[in-house]
């Protein structure tokens, strides 16, 4: 139970290889978690962020969780709530952080691998995030962090899959969050803006660009607020607005500059 | 929200008086005791808690995705028994109405807390203590016997000499042993319905500890409403310390009267989260400065409860509520009580209302929370981390100096703490598991604490 002066203890993370989600249940631990469960699909990656977990004071177990086979994902966040009962106690926080990035001019994808990447960042926030939504509201309390992105606040072409599916999961969250009402059970959108970590190493970076650490206090105080939304840094609620409503050439024009 | 028909309950979000910690869950109302066993053999797998009035601070009364025990339709209130000074009442009936029931005739409950809003399951299992402790003891010092319905089988009627162990696991049990259906109190005499109080203000701590310590040598009562407000108010406070006033002392005051009009001098309770710290400074300069009639007859539930005046004062906090932290250290622990006061006016939120009082000695229940010395509780606004923080280092300080936290007002504490604090827990969940042997009691704050056997158990 996330105490009264807003410590919570037991923290699960679904995509446990993500460096946001790392970040924020770095920032967890240091503030009061004492359990954490780690879920990735090749549990072997999460020897190292466990082991610096550990030494951060928390008990920690990894848990196998392949976003892409929606199928299991009710039996594996069961027993991923089952684990953590075992260990610290009910589930206070769920990030949902995993995803797949895929930078490429659409029209030259596979259609398999961008479909990949939509089944993976939307289907699997979907399944995942219910189940975790489902167990939760029947232990009457608790809160689901769920990374979104400035990406799908407006698609572009080159990162279409990816910013597709998280225009789904933004959408998902707002509306788990209100079929969550009265059961205890919240929902935050985190959204970031550009992040500087492995999943975008690759990439050219972008105005207001920022770090995991730098969202994941953002996120912290999101949750001490109540926030329903997230926008890390702050400007990018702006940018958001600005990108999402900017008529298509303009837009265009805006892309062609980067 | 949505009928539960499995349980024929309803799903509420429930907080204690603290409005913190919220959690979801089926609430049922039974109003017979049948209808409280029945309630048992429907309780899922996260388990069944009582509630009864909402008064504890914490999560006592919370059972998230479970079921949570409206107690408070058991409301008889028996005839007195005169020549043993008694009466039977329901575990659902509150302070406030047996009191309102047993004046007239010149009887009161001899243990009053800070609040007459408490049912008698509540009391309790919270054990509760009151400004007589030092003469009279805690609330299970007076009770002869209750009824307890356990998570499965017949109700018993438990006395000291039936099971003294499930009496005393049950006495400041926090609700773990089953449900509180009746119980037969001890009554005492009063003359009237007045107090005789004195009241007289202290410039710091130590003239604050004098004078309790004076106050307790000659009064049956006694209280200290401290200013921490600020370090530069270094624990100035009001004194007060009060008897039950004889017949010859309120002349033409008949016990049938109702208390005559009198506008109790509330103890400082300001809306901190509007005001801030320079407010409460500001608020508690006044109060603890206003005139001060040194005596006074005061009705006994002014004295005894003057916050119940203000109604919902607790949503005054806001919407993240307040955190009381109540401790208790023992005698010879002067020392630790003044350094924890002045950590405390260095508190990252500002301690609002902060009540002192001296401790006679315990009792034998394992959990019962007061021993023999200081108590101190604090009202701080919650919802900042580092209030957290903060609290957990005075925790330490508590348990090391061998003193410990008040369950009932607990919202926040972390599990290691509660053997450190209350090293006879092992003995208190051998009787637990012994009454409830399948684990079905549990509430959010035995599971915050790992209080049962069970709680760290999983799946149940
Ligand atoms: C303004 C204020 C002042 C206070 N002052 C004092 C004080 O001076 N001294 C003091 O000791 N306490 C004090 N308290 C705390 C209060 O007395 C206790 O928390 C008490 O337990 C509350 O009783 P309740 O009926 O509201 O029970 P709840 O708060 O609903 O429940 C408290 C506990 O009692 C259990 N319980 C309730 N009914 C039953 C039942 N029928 N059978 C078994 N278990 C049951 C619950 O499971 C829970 O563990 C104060 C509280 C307030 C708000």
């Amino acid at each position: 139970m996330t105490d009264a002066t807003g410590r919570p203890r037991t923290v699960l993370v679904l995509g446990g290889g993500s460096d946001i989600g790392l970040a924020i249940t770095h920032a967890l631990v240091a503030r009061s978690a004492r359990g954490v469960i780690l879920a990735a699909r090749d549990t072997g990656r999460l020897d190292v962020p466990a082991t610096a977990l550990r030494s951060a004071g928390a008990a920690v177990e990894t848990i196998e969780f392949d976003a892409e086979l929606v199928d299991t994902h009710e039996q594996v966040v069961a027993h991923a709530f089952e684990r953590a009962r075992a260990l610290t106690g009910d589930v206070d926080i769920a990030i949902l952080a995993f995803g797949l990035i895929d930078e490429a001019p659409i029209l030259e994808e596979t259609p398999a691998s961008a479909g990949h990447v939509a089944m993976v960042n939307f289907a699997g926030v979907v399944s995942s995030g219910l189940a975790v939504a489902q167990q939760m509201a029947a232990q009457g309390y608790g809160t689901i962090v769920v990374l979104s992105s400035l990406a799908g606040q407006r698609a572009r072409p080159s990162l279409l899959p990816y910013a597709a599916a998280k225009a789904g999961v933004d959408a998902f969250a707002d509306g788990l969050d209100e079929a969550l009402l009265g059961t205890g059970v919240r929902v935050m959108t985190v959204r970031p803006g550009w992040v500087r970590s492995r999943m975008t190493e690759h990439r050219r970076s972008a105005p207001f660009a920022t770090s995991p650490e730098r969202v994941a206090s953002d996120v912290l105080r999101g949750l001490d607020r109540g926030a329903r939304v997230v926008w890390s840094p702050g400007v990018m609620r702006l940018v958001g607005a600005i990108v999402h409503y900017l008529p298509r050439p303009l837009f265009r024009l805006l892309l062609g500059s980067r | 929200m949505a009928d539960d028909p499995t349980s024929n309950g309803t799903r509420h979000r429930l907080t204690g008086w603290g409005r913190t910690t919220p959690s979801v869950a089926t609430v049922v109302h039974p109003p017979t005791r049948e209808d409280v066993r029945a309630a048992f053999e429907a309780a899922g797998t996260r388990g069944l808690i009582t509630r009864g009035l909402g008064r504890a601070y914490g999560d006592a009364a919370q059972n998230g995705g479970g079921t949570v025990l409206d107690g408070t339709a058991l409301t008889a209130i028996g005839p007195i028994d005169g020549p043993h000074a008694t009466i039977t009442v329901g575990g659902g009936a509150s302070l406030e109405a047996i009191q309102r029931a047993v004046l007239r005739t010149g009887w009161s409950l001899p243990v009053l807390p800070g609040t007459r809003h408490v049912t008698i399951g509540g009391a309790i299992a919270s054990d509760v203590h009151g400004k007589n402790h030092h003469v009279d003891g805690s609330f299970g010092a007076h009770v002869e016997s209750f009824t307890l319905q356990p998570p499965a089988g017949d109700h018993v009627v438990v006395t000291r000499a039936s099971d003294a162990a499930l009496f005393e696991a049950t006495t400041g049990g926090m609700g773990l042993t089953g449900v509180v259906l009746a119980a037969t109190l001890r009554l005492m005499k009063v003359e009237t319905r007045l107090m005789r109080v004195h009241s007289e203000r202290t410039a710091d701590l130590d003239a604050t500890m004098r004078a309790l310590v004076e106050a307790d040598a000659t009064h049956r009562y006694s209280v200290a409403w401290l200013d921490l407000a600020s370090p530069r108010a270094r624990g100035r406070s009001v004194v007060t310390a009060a008897d039950h006033a004889r017949a010859a002392e309120a002349p033409g005051v008949s016990l049938l009267d109702e208390p005559p009009s009198w506008r109790p001098t509330v103890p400082p309770v300001v809306p901190v989260n509007l005001v801030r710290s320079a407010g409460v400074q500001l608020f508690n300069a006044g109060w603890f400065r206003r005139p001060l009639p040194s005596e006074a007859l005061v009705p006994i539930e002014s004295y005894a409860a003057p916050l119940d005046a203000l109604g919902a004062w607790n949503r005054l906090y806001g919407s993240r509520g307040l955190v009381q932290y109540q401790f208790a250290l023992p005698a010879g622990e002067e020392t630790t009580l003044r350094a924890i006061v002045e950590a405390i006016t260095h508190a990252p939120a500002v301690p609002a209302l902060a009540v002192l009082k001296r401790f006679g000695p315990g009792n034998g229940a394992p959990l019962s929370f007061p021993i023999e010395g200081w108590t101190l509780a604090v009202d701080f606004p919650a919802g900042d981390p580092a209030l957290g923080a903060f609290l957990d280092t005075l925790d330490e300080r508590v348990a090391a100096a061998g003193g410990r936290v008040y369950l009932a007002k607990d919202a926040r504490m972390r599990p290691e703490m509660v053997p450190l604090m209350y090293p006879r827990i092992d003995e208190w969940r051998e009787t637990q598991a012994r009454i409830d042997p399948t684990g079905v009691l549990t509430s959010d704050l035995d599971r915050r604490l790992h209080l049962t056997a069970g709680s760290t158990r999983s799946p149940r």
